[in-house]
Protein backbone atom coordinates (compact mmCIF):
# COMPACT_ATOMS: atom_id res chain seq x y z
CA UNK A 1 0.00 0.00 0.00
CA UNK A 2 1.01 3.38 -1.10
CA UNK A 3 0.76 6.90 0.66
CA UNK A 4 -2.34 8.24 0.66
CA UNK A 5 -2.46 10.77 -2.09
CA UNK A 6 -2.88 14.31 -0.73
CA UNK A 7 -6.36 16.00 -0.85
CA UNK A 8 -6.96 18.37 -2.86
CA UNK A 9 -9.69 19.53 -0.43
CA UNK A 10 -6.69 19.68 2.71
CA UNK A 11 -7.95 22.72 4.66
CA UNK A 12 -4.90 24.56 4.18
CA UNK A 13 -5.10 24.01 0.32
CA UNK A 14 -8.63 26.26 0.77
CA UNK A 15 -7.27 29.45 1.54
CA UNK A 16 -6.12 31.78 -0.46
CA UNK A 17 -3.19 32.07 -1.85
CA UNK A 18 -1.92 35.30 0.47
CA UNK A 19 -2.78 33.07 3.33
CA UNK A 20 -0.88 29.84 2.34
CA UNK A 21 2.98 29.79 3.26
CA UNK A 22 5.49 28.46 0.91
CA UNK A 23 9.29 27.56 1.25
CA UNK A 24 11.25 29.23 -1.80
CA UNK A 25 14.68 28.70 -0.29
CA UNK A 26 16.98 27.66 2.47
CA UNK A 27 20.61 27.71 3.16
CA UNK A 28 21.74 25.74 5.88
CA UNK A 29 25.33 24.46 7.68
CA UNK A 30 25.71 21.34 9.22
CA UNK A 31 28.41 19.54 11.23
CA UNK A 32 28.19 17.17 7.89
CA UNK A 33 27.26 19.72 5.28
CA UNK A 34 27.45 23.19 4.68
CA UNK A 35 24.88 23.37 1.72
CA UNK A 36 21.61 21.28 1.17
CA UNK A 37 22.97 19.10 -1.38
CA UNK A 38 26.27 18.33 0.74
CA UNK A 39 23.57 17.60 3.69
CA UNK A 40 21.76 15.47 2.27
CA UNK A 41 24.37 13.47 0.65
CA UNK A 42 25.97 13.08 3.78
CA UNK A 43 22.72 11.73 5.24
CA UNK A 44 22.27 9.38 2.67
CA UNK A 45 25.75 8.13 2.68
CA UNK A 46 25.37 7.78 6.54
CA UNK A 47 28.24 9.91 7.17
CA UNK A 48 28.13 11.44 10.56
CA UNK A 49 29.45 15.21 11.35
CA UNK A 50 30.34 14.24 15.09
CA UNK A 51 33.95 14.67 16.63
CA UNK A 52 36.50 14.59 19.12
CA UNK A 53 35.95 18.07 20.61
CA UNK A 54 37.65 19.87 23.47
CA UNK A 55 36.33 22.90 25.57
CA UNK A 56 37.73 24.58 28.38
CA UNK A 57 36.78 23.62 32.15
CA UNK A 58 35.05 20.65 30.79
CA UNK A 59 37.77 18.55 28.87
CA UNK A 60 37.45 16.13 26.49
CA UNK A 61 34.04 15.73 24.74
CA UNK A 62 32.14 14.84 21.80
CA UNK A 63 30.48 17.56 19.41
CA UNK A 64 28.31 18.08 16.25
CA UNK A 65 31.20 20.73 14.88
CA UNK A 66 30.58 23.08 11.60
CA UNK A 67 33.09 24.60 8.96
CA UNK A 68 31.03 26.33 7.01
CA UNK A 69 33.62 29.88 5.28
CA UNK A 70 32.75 32.78 7.90
CA UNK A 71 34.43 34.82 5.28
CA UNK A 72 32.37 34.40 2.47
CA UNK A 73 29.83 36.46 3.93
CA UNK A 74 31.46 38.39 6.84
CA UNK A 75 34.92 40.53 6.91
CA UNK A 76 37.30 39.99 9.63
CA UNK A 77 35.96 42.88 11.64
CA UNK A 78 32.44 41.52 11.76
CA UNK A 79 33.57 38.60 12.77
CA UNK A 80 35.49 39.67 15.50
CA UNK A 81 32.85 41.98 16.54
CA UNK A 82 30.06 39.77 16.36
CA UNK A 83 29.24 36.32 18.26
CA UNK A 84 29.58 32.51 16.80
CA UNK A 85 26.00 32.79 16.92
CA UNK A 86 25.48 35.95 14.60
CA UNK A 87 28.33 34.36 12.16
CA UNK A 88 26.26 30.81 11.94
CA UNK A 89 23.16 33.25 11.31
CA UNK A 90 24.88 35.34 8.35
CA UNK A 91 25.80 31.99 6.74
CA UNK A 92 22.70 30.53 6.23
CA UNK A 93 20.98 33.43 5.95
CA UNK A 94 23.07 34.53 2.28
CA UNK A 95 22.89 31.06 1.81
CA UNK A 96 18.60 31.48 1.66
CA UNK A 97 18.60 34.11 -0.18
CA UNK A 98 20.87 33.06 -2.64
CA UNK A 99 19.12 29.85 -3.18
CA UNK A 100 15.62 31.23 -3.21
CA UNK A 101 16.55 33.44 -6.33
CA UNK A 102 15.27 36.63 -4.86
CA UNK A 103 16.14 40.05 -6.92
CA UNK A 104 17.94 40.57 -3.99
CA UNK A 105 18.88 44.30 -4.78
CA UNK A 106 15.27 45.10 -5.68
CA UNK A 107 13.86 43.70 -2.65
CA UNK A 108 12.32 45.98 -0.10
CA UNK A 109 14.10 45.43 2.91
CA UNK A 110 11.64 47.26 5.16
CA UNK A 111 9.43 44.09 4.20
CA UNK A 112 12.06 41.54 5.17
CA UNK A 113 11.46 39.76 8.42
CA UNK A 114 13.89 37.88 10.57
CA UNK A 115 12.88 34.97 12.89
CA UNK A 116 15.27 33.19 14.38
CA UNK A 117 14.87 30.45 16.93
CA UNK A 118 17.26 30.11 19.23
CA UNK A 119 17.41 27.78 22.64
CA UNK A 120 19.62 29.80 24.15
CA UNK A 121 21.97 32.81 23.21
CA UNK A 122 24.89 34.71 25.37
CA UNK A 123 26.31 31.97 27.42
CA UNK A 124 29.14 31.82 25.42
CA UNK A 125 30.58 35.32 25.65
CA UNK A 126 29.61 35.75 29.52
CA UNK A 127 31.89 32.47 30.07
CA UNK A 128 34.47 34.00 27.84
CA UNK A 129 34.69 37.80 29.63
CA UNK A 130 34.36 36.02 32.78
CA UNK A 131 37.66 33.91 31.66
CA UNK A 132 39.20 36.85 30.37
CA UNK A 133 38.69 38.83 33.82
CA UNK A 134 39.51 36.11 35.59
CA UNK A 135 43.50 36.67 34.16
CA UNK A 136 42.40 40.42 36.00
CA UNK A 137 41.81 38.82 39.47
CA UNK A 138 38.09 38.95 38.63
CA UNK A 139 38.52 43.18 37.90
CA UNK A 140 35.44 44.05 35.80
CA UNK A 141 37.29 47.32 34.63
CA UNK A 142 38.32 44.52 31.92
CA UNK A 143 34.83 43.69 31.17
CA UNK A 144 34.52 44.26 27.35
CA UNK A 145 32.10 47.25 26.16
CA UNK A 146 31.64 44.48 23.42
CA UNK A 147 29.51 42.18 26.16
CA UNK A 148 25.92 43.97 25.91
CA UNK A 149 25.51 43.78 21.83
CA UNK A 150 27.14 40.40 21.90
CA UNK A 151 24.35 39.04 24.41
CA UNK A 152 21.05 40.85 23.97
CA UNK A 153 19.04 37.71 23.01
CA UNK A 154 18.04 39.52 19.40
CA UNK A 155 21.93 39.19 18.36
CA UNK A 156 21.69 36.50 16.23
CA UNK A 157 18.80 38.27 14.68
CA UNK A 158 19.99 41.29 14.46
CA UNK A 159 23.61 40.72 13.01
CA UNK A 160 21.79 38.96 9.88
CA UNK A 161 19.89 42.14 9.74
CA UNK A 162 23.59 44.44 10.29
CA UNK A 163 24.96 42.18 7.33
CA UNK A 164 22.27 41.97 5.12
CA UNK A 165 20.78 45.68 5.52
CA UNK A 166 17.06 44.26 6.40
CA UNK A 167 14.98 46.86 8.06
CA UNK A 168 11.99 44.94 8.57
CA UNK A 169 11.38 43.01 12.17
CA UNK A 170 14.35 41.24 13.78
CA UNK A 171 14.26 39.10 16.61
CA UNK A 172 15.04 35.54 17.97
CA UNK A 173 12.33 33.12 19.51
CA UNK A 174 13.32 31.52 22.23
CA UNK A 175 11.87 27.78 22.43
CA UNK A 176 14.88 25.75 23.84
CA UNK A 177 15.10 22.87 21.28
CA UNK A 178 11.84 23.52 19.38
CA UNK A 179 13.20 26.74 18.30
CA UNK A 180 14.20 25.79 14.86
CA UNK A 181 10.62 25.09 14.36
CA UNK A 182 9.45 27.76 16.10
CA UNK A 183 11.13 30.23 13.98
CA UNK A 184 9.34 28.64 11.06
CA UNK A 185 6.05 29.19 12.60
CA UNK A 186 6.46 32.71 13.94
CA UNK A 187 7.49 33.58 10.30
CA UNK A 188 4.25 31.98 8.48
CA UNK A 189 2.29 33.82 11.27
CA UNK A 190 3.85 37.27 10.20
CA UNK A 191 3.36 36.98 6.75
CA UNK A 192 0.25 35.92 7.08
CA UNK A 193 -0.24 38.97 9.32
CA UNK A 194 1.33 40.71 6.47
CA UNK A 195 3.98 42.10 8.68
CA UNK A 196 6.71 41.58 6.07
CA UNK A 197 6.65 40.14 2.36
CA UNK A 198 9.73 37.43 2.63
CA UNK A 199 10.40 35.78 6.45
CA UNK A 200 14.02 34.68 7.29
CA UNK A 201 12.96 32.00 9.66
CA UNK A 202 15.02 29.23 10.98
CA UNK A 203 16.92 28.22 13.94
CA UNK A 204 20.97 28.51 14.88
CA UNK A 205 22.73 27.39 17.60
CA UNK A 206 26.36 28.19 18.71
CA UNK A 207 25.81 25.99 21.65
CA UNK A 208 29.42 24.11 21.70
CA UNK A 209 31.34 26.84 22.43
CA UNK A 210 29.58 27.13 25.78
CA UNK A 211 31.49 24.67 28.45
CA UNK A 212 28.06 25.10 30.43
CA UNK A 213 25.89 22.93 28.24
CA UNK A 214 28.01 20.42 28.29
CA UNK A 215 28.67 20.29 32.34
CA UNK A 216 25.11 20.87 32.46
CA UNK A 217 24.02 17.55 30.41
CA UNK A 218 26.55 16.01 31.94
CA UNK A 219 25.57 16.54 35.31
CA UNK A 220 22.20 15.41 34.29
CA UNK A 221 24.03 12.54 32.92
CA UNK A 222 22.81 12.90 29.89
CA UNK A 223 25.77 13.66 28.05
CA UNK A 224 26.72 10.78 24.94
CA UNK A 225 30.27 9.24 25.46
CA UNK A 226 31.79 6.73 23.11
CA UNK A 227 34.99 5.71 21.98
CA UNK A 228 33.87 6.41 18.55
CA UNK A 229 32.69 10.03 18.11
CA UNK A 230 30.57 9.20 14.94
CA UNK A 231 28.91 6.64 16.87
CA UNK A 232 28.09 8.47 19.87
CA UNK A 233 24.94 9.76 18.73
CA UNK A 234 22.05 6.50 18.43
CA UNK A 235 18.54 7.80 19.02
CA UNK A 236 16.01 4.69 19.37
CA UNK A 237 19.42 2.33 20.40
CA UNK A 238 19.23 0.07 23.66
CA UNK A 239 22.73 1.32 24.32
CA UNK A 240 21.73 5.03 23.84
CA UNK A 241 23.87 7.27 26.42
CA UNK A 242 22.90 11.05 26.00
CA UNK A 243 22.86 13.78 23.78
CA UNK A 244 26.11 15.04 21.46
CA UNK A 245 25.81 18.72 21.96
CA UNK A 246 26.12 20.05 18.05
CA UNK A 247 26.51 23.73 16.70
CA UNK A 248 24.81 24.70 13.14
CA UNK A 249 21.49 26.86 11.76
CA UNK A 250 18.98 26.80 8.94
CA UNK A 251 17.19 29.79 7.68
CA UNK A 252 14.02 29.52 5.34
CA UNK A 253 12.75 31.86 3.28
CA UNK A 254 9.09 31.87 3.31
CA UNK A 255 6.64 33.55 1.07
CA UNK A 256 2.79 33.74 0.56
CA UNK A 257 2.07 31.67 -2.25
CA UNK A 258 0.44 34.36 -4.29
CA UNK A 259 4.29 36.44 -3.98
CA UNK A 260 5.81 32.87 -4.71
CA UNK A 261 4.23 32.57 -8.11
CA UNK A 262 4.37 35.88 -9.26
CA UNK A 263 7.75 36.06 -9.28
CA UNK A 264 7.59 32.15 -10.76
CA UNK A 265 9.83 31.29 -7.52
CA UNK A 266 11.05 27.41 -7.10
CA UNK A 267 8.66 26.14 -3.92
CA UNK A 268 10.41 23.75 -2.53
CA UNK A 269 7.43 22.32 -0.07
CA UNK A 270 3.98 24.50 1.53
CA UNK A 271 3.31 24.81 5.17
CA UNK A 272 0.29 22.50 5.70
CA UNK A 273 -0.05 22.83 9.38
CA UNK A 274 1.55 22.97 12.30
CA UNK A 275 1.38 23.35 16.50
CA UNK A 276 2.97 24.10 19.47
CA UNK A 277 1.76 23.59 22.56
CA UNK A 278 2.79 22.79 26.53
CA UNK A 279 3.62 20.12 28.55
CA UNK A 280 3.11 22.28 32.14
CA UNK A 281 4.31 18.79 33.81
CA UNK A 282 8.32 19.04 34.48
CA UNK A 283 11.25 21.18 33.47
CA UNK A 284 13.13 18.48 31.53
CA UNK A 285 11.04 15.29 31.41
CA UNK A 286 8.60 15.05 28.49
CA UNK A 287 4.57 14.49 28.43
CA UNK A 288 4.34 12.05 25.67
CA UNK A 289 0.45 13.27 25.89
CA UNK A 290 0.91 16.59 25.08
CA UNK A 291 3.58 16.18 22.66
CA UNK A 292 0.50 13.42 21.12
CA UNK A 293 -1.97 16.44 21.37
CA UNK A 294 0.87 18.40 19.65
CA UNK A 295 1.10 16.33 16.86
CA UNK A 296 -2.87 15.49 16.62
CA UNK A 297 -3.34 19.27 16.56
CA UNK A 298 -1.13 19.91 13.93
CA UNK A 299 -2.77 17.61 11.45
CA UNK A 300 -6.19 18.67 12.42
CA UNK A 301 -5.31 22.67 11.58
CA UNK A 302 -3.85 20.78 7.96
CA UNK A 303 -6.88 18.77 7.24
CA UNK A 304 -4.77 15.65 7.15
CA UNK A 305 -5.35 12.19 8.36
CA UNK A 306 -2.35 10.28 10.26
CA UNK A 307 -1.81 8.28 7.40
CA UNK A 308 -1.25 10.61 5.24
CA UNK A 309 1.83 11.64 6.01
CA UNK A 310 5.25 9.93 4.70
CA UNK A 311 7.94 10.88 6.37
CA UNK A 312 7.87 11.82 10.50
CA UNK A 313 11.38 13.52 11.61
CA UNK A 314 11.35 12.63 15.05
CA UNK A 315 13.44 14.57 17.44
CA UNK A 316 14.54 12.07 19.72
CA UNK A 317 18.00 12.94 21.14
CA UNK A 318 19.63 10.07 22.47
CA UNK A 319 18.53 10.59 26.00
CA UNK A 320 16.82 6.80 27.88
CA UNK A 321 13.11 8.72 28.33
CA UNK A 322 13.15 11.35 25.87
CA UNK A 323 13.32 8.71 23.13
CA UNK A 324 10.82 6.12 24.58
CA UNK A 325 8.62 8.85 25.49
CA UNK A 326 8.24 10.33 21.90
CA UNK A 327 8.10 6.83 20.58
CA UNK A 328 5.50 6.14 23.32
CA UNK A 329 3.42 9.58 21.54
CA UNK A 330 4.06 8.61 18.53
CA UNK A 331 2.13 5.52 18.23
CA UNK A 332 -0.43 7.07 19.86
CA UNK A 333 -0.90 9.02 17.00
CA UNK A 334 0.26 6.84 14.08
CA UNK A 335 0.11 3.01 15.81
CA UNK A 336 -2.57 2.45 13.03
CA UNK A 337 -0.50 3.45 10.21
CA UNK A 338 1.23 0.93 7.64
CA UNK A 339 2.93 3.47 5.56
CA UNK A 340 4.40 6.26 7.71
CA UNK A 341 7.97 5.90 7.99
CA UNK A 342 10.17 7.46 11.29
CA UNK A 343 13.79 8.77 10.97
CA UNK A 344 16.04 10.78 13.17
CA UNK A 345 18.63 13.16 11.82
CA UNK A 346 19.98 13.69 14.96
CA UNK A 347 21.54 10.36 14.76
CA UNK A 348 24.35 12.30 12.26
CA UNK A 349 24.81 15.48 13.56
CA UNK A 350 24.18 15.29 17.56
CA UNK A 351 21.85 18.07 18.41
CA UNK A 352 21.91 21.13 17.52
CA UNK A 353 19.74 22.42 19.82
CA UNK A 354 18.03 25.72 18.50
CA UNK A 355 19.04 25.09 14.85
CA UNK A 356 17.48 21.35 15.43
CA UNK A 357 14.66 21.29 14.39
CA UNK A 358 15.05 23.27 11.28
CA UNK A 359 18.44 21.94 9.93
CA UNK A 360 16.04 18.09 10.63
CA UNK A 361 13.48 19.39 8.59
CA UNK A 362 16.05 20.30 5.41
CA UNK A 363 17.55 17.32 5.76
CA UNK A 364 14.07 15.69 5.12
CA UNK A 365 12.71 18.26 2.60
CA UNK A 366 14.71 17.18 -0.24
CA UNK A 367 12.48 13.40 0.05
CA UNK A 368 10.05 15.23 -2.00
CA UNK A 369 12.49 15.12 -5.14
CA UNK A 370 14.59 11.85 -4.17
CA UNK A 371 12.19 9.85 -2.63
CA UNK A 372 14.33 8.28 -0.45
CA UNK A 373 13.86 7.79 3.79
CA UNK A 374 17.41 8.49 5.19
CA UNK A 375 17.96 6.29 7.95
CA UNK A 376 18.57 6.60 11.93
CA UNK A 377 21.76 5.48 12.12
CA UNK A 378 23.50 3.81 14.97
CA UNK A 379 20.92 1.49 15.68
CA UNK A 380 22.93 -1.72 16.66
CA UNK A 381 19.92 -2.84 18.88
CA UNK A 382 16.63 -1.40 19.08
CA UNK A 383 15.22 -0.86 22.08
CA UNK A 384 11.56 -2.33 22.67
CA UNK A 385 10.25 1.20 23.70
CA UNK A 386 11.26 2.43 21.01
CA UNK A 387 9.44 0.38 18.57
CA UNK A 388 7.65 2.03 15.50
CA UNK A 389 6.30 0.67 12.35
CA UNK A 390 7.90 2.23 10.01
CA UNK A 391 11.10 3.16 11.61
CA UNK A 392 13.96 3.29 8.60
CA UNK A 393 16.93 2.07 10.71
CA UNK A 394 20.37 2.16 9.45
CA UNK A 395 20.08 1.83 5.51
CA UNK A 396 17.93 4.48 3.20
CA UNK A 397 14.70 3.34 1.92
CA UNK A 398 12.84 4.38 -1.41
CA UNK A 399 9.51 4.67 -1.34
CA UNK A 400 6.90 5.33 -3.96
CA UNK A 401 6.11 8.88 -3.14
CA UNK A 402 6.62 12.01 -0.27
CA UNK A 403 4.30 14.52 0.04
CA UNK A 404 3.90 15.20 3.49
CA UNK A 405 6.66 15.04 5.86
CA UNK A 406 6.14 15.87 9.55
CA UNK A 407 9.15 17.62 11.81
CA UNK A 408 8.88 17.02 15.63
CA UNK A 409 10.91 19.27 17.74
CA UNK A 410 10.52 19.45 21.59
CA UNK A 411 12.57 21.45 24.22
CA UNK A 412 12.92 21.69 27.99
CA UNK A 413 10.19 23.47 30.45
CA UNK A 414 7.71 21.09 28.50
CA UNK A 415 7.89 23.33 24.81
CA UNK A 416 6.60 21.38 21.74
CA UNK A 417 6.01 22.11 18.24
CA UNK A 418 5.00 19.92 14.89
CA UNK A 419 5.44 21.01 11.58
CA UNK A 420 3.89 19.79 8.48
CA UNK A 421 5.17 20.58 4.94
CA UNK A 422 3.94 19.49 2.11
CA UNK A 423 5.12 18.41 -1.59
CA UNK A 424 3.96 21.83 -3.82
CA UNK A 425 2.13 19.93 -6.73
CA UNK B 1 58.53 52.89 25.68
CA UNK B 2 59.75 55.46 23.15
CA UNK B 3 57.26 57.29 21.10
CA UNK B 4 58.01 55.17 18.17
CA UNK B 5 57.53 52.20 20.88
CA UNK B 6 54.65 53.74 21.36
CA UNK B 7 53.12 54.08 18.23
CA UNK B 8 54.28 50.26 17.25
CA UNK B 9 51.95 49.13 20.10
CA UNK B 10 49.08 51.12 18.36
CA UNK B 11 49.53 49.76 15.06
CA UNK B 12 49.89 46.56 16.49
CA UNK B 13 46.30 47.02 18.66
CA UNK B 14 44.75 48.60 15.46
CA UNK B 15 45.55 45.36 13.48
CA UNK B 16 43.21 43.45 15.86
CA UNK B 17 40.71 46.12 15.75
CA UNK B 18 40.72 46.64 12.10
CA UNK B 19 41.85 43.27 10.00
CA UNK B 20 40.65 44.32 6.98
CA UNK B 21 42.54 47.93 6.37
CA UNK B 22 45.90 48.82 4.99
CA UNK B 23 48.17 50.28 8.17
CA UNK B 24 50.67 50.70 6.48
CA UNK B 25 49.87 53.96 4.22
CA UNK B 26 48.57 55.60 7.57
CA UNK B 27 48.89 59.00 7.70
CA UNK B 28 50.32 60.01 11.21
CA UNK B 29 49.00 63.37 11.32
CA UNK B 30 45.45 62.01 9.29
CA UNK B 31 42.84 61.26 12.24
CA UNK B 32 42.38 57.55 12.55
CA UNK B 33 38.09 57.78 11.27
CA UNK B 34 39.38 59.79 7.95
CA UNK B 35 41.31 57.06 7.10
CA UNK B 36 39.55 53.97 8.45
CA UNK B 37 36.55 52.59 9.04
CA UNK B 38 36.35 52.90 13.13
CA UNK B 39 33.23 53.84 15.66
CA UNK B 40 32.86 54.24 18.98
CA UNK B 41 33.18 50.94 19.83
CA UNK B 42 36.80 50.33 17.99
CA UNK B 43 38.08 53.58 20.08
CA UNK B 44 36.84 51.75 23.15
CA UNK B 45 38.97 48.87 22.08
CA UNK B 46 41.63 50.61 22.08
CA UNK B 47 41.30 52.08 25.65
CA UNK B 48 40.17 48.81 26.35
CA UNK B 49 43.30 47.13 25.04
CA UNK B 50 46.02 49.74 26.54
CA UNK B 51 44.48 49.12 30.15
CA UNK B 52 44.47 45.03 29.73
CA UNK B 53 47.87 45.72 28.10
CA UNK B 54 49.54 48.06 30.30
CA UNK B 55 47.53 49.34 32.98
CA UNK B 56 46.96 52.57 31.37
CA UNK B 57 43.76 54.54 32.15
CA UNK B 58 42.26 56.89 29.89
CA UNK B 59 39.59 58.61 31.15
CA UNK B 60 36.51 59.81 28.81
CA UNK B 61 37.25 63.39 28.96
CA UNK B 62 40.69 62.16 27.30
CA UNK B 63 39.07 60.14 24.61
CA UNK B 64 39.86 63.37 21.90
CA UNK B 65 43.16 62.74 22.22
CA UNK B 66 42.99 59.50 20.52
CA UNK B 67 42.13 61.17 17.61
CA UNK B 68 45.01 61.11 14.80
CA UNK B 69 48.45 58.27 15.72
CA UNK B 70 50.22 61.42 16.37
CA UNK B 71 47.62 62.74 19.07
CA UNK B 72 47.12 59.69 20.76
CA UNK B 73 51.10 59.21 21.08
CA UNK B 74 51.57 62.13 22.26
CA UNK B 75 48.88 62.08 24.57
CA UNK B 76 49.90 58.28 25.95
CA UNK B 77 54.48 59.33 26.17
CA UNK B 78 53.64 60.76 30.02
CA UNK B 79 51.86 57.40 30.50
CA UNK B 80 53.85 54.92 29.25
CA UNK B 81 57.20 56.12 29.09
CA UNK B 82 58.56 54.35 31.98
CA UNK B 83 57.12 51.13 30.73
CA UNK B 84 59.56 48.35 29.13
CA UNK B 85 58.79 47.10 26.41
CA UNK B 86 58.45 43.00 27.00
Amino acid sequence: MIAAESSPSATFQRLPDDQRIVITGLGLTAPNGNDWTAFRQALLEGRSGVQAYKIRYFGDTLAGICDFEAKRYQPRKELRRGTRAGSIGIYVANEAVGHSGLDWQNVDKARVGIYIGVTEHGNVETENEIHEIKGYDYNTDFWSHHHNPRTVANNPAGEIALNLGITGPHYTIGAACAAGNAGLIQGAQQLRLNECDVALAGGISESIHTFGIFAGFNSQNALAQHPEPARASRPFDLKRNGIVVAEGGCAYILERLSDAKRRGAEIIGELAGYAMNTDATDFVLPNPERQAECVQLALKRAGLQPEQIDIVSTHATGTNSGDSQECLALRTVFGNCTTVRFNNTKSYIGHAMGAAGALELAGNLAAFRDRVVHPTINVDQLDPACQLNGLVLNQPQEVPQVNYILNNSFGMLGINSVVIIHRYL
Amino acid sequence: MTNEEIREEIIDILQDIAPDEDLDSLEDDQSFREQLEMDSMDFLDIVMELRKRHRVQIPEEDYPHLNSMTSTVTYLEPKMRDIVRS
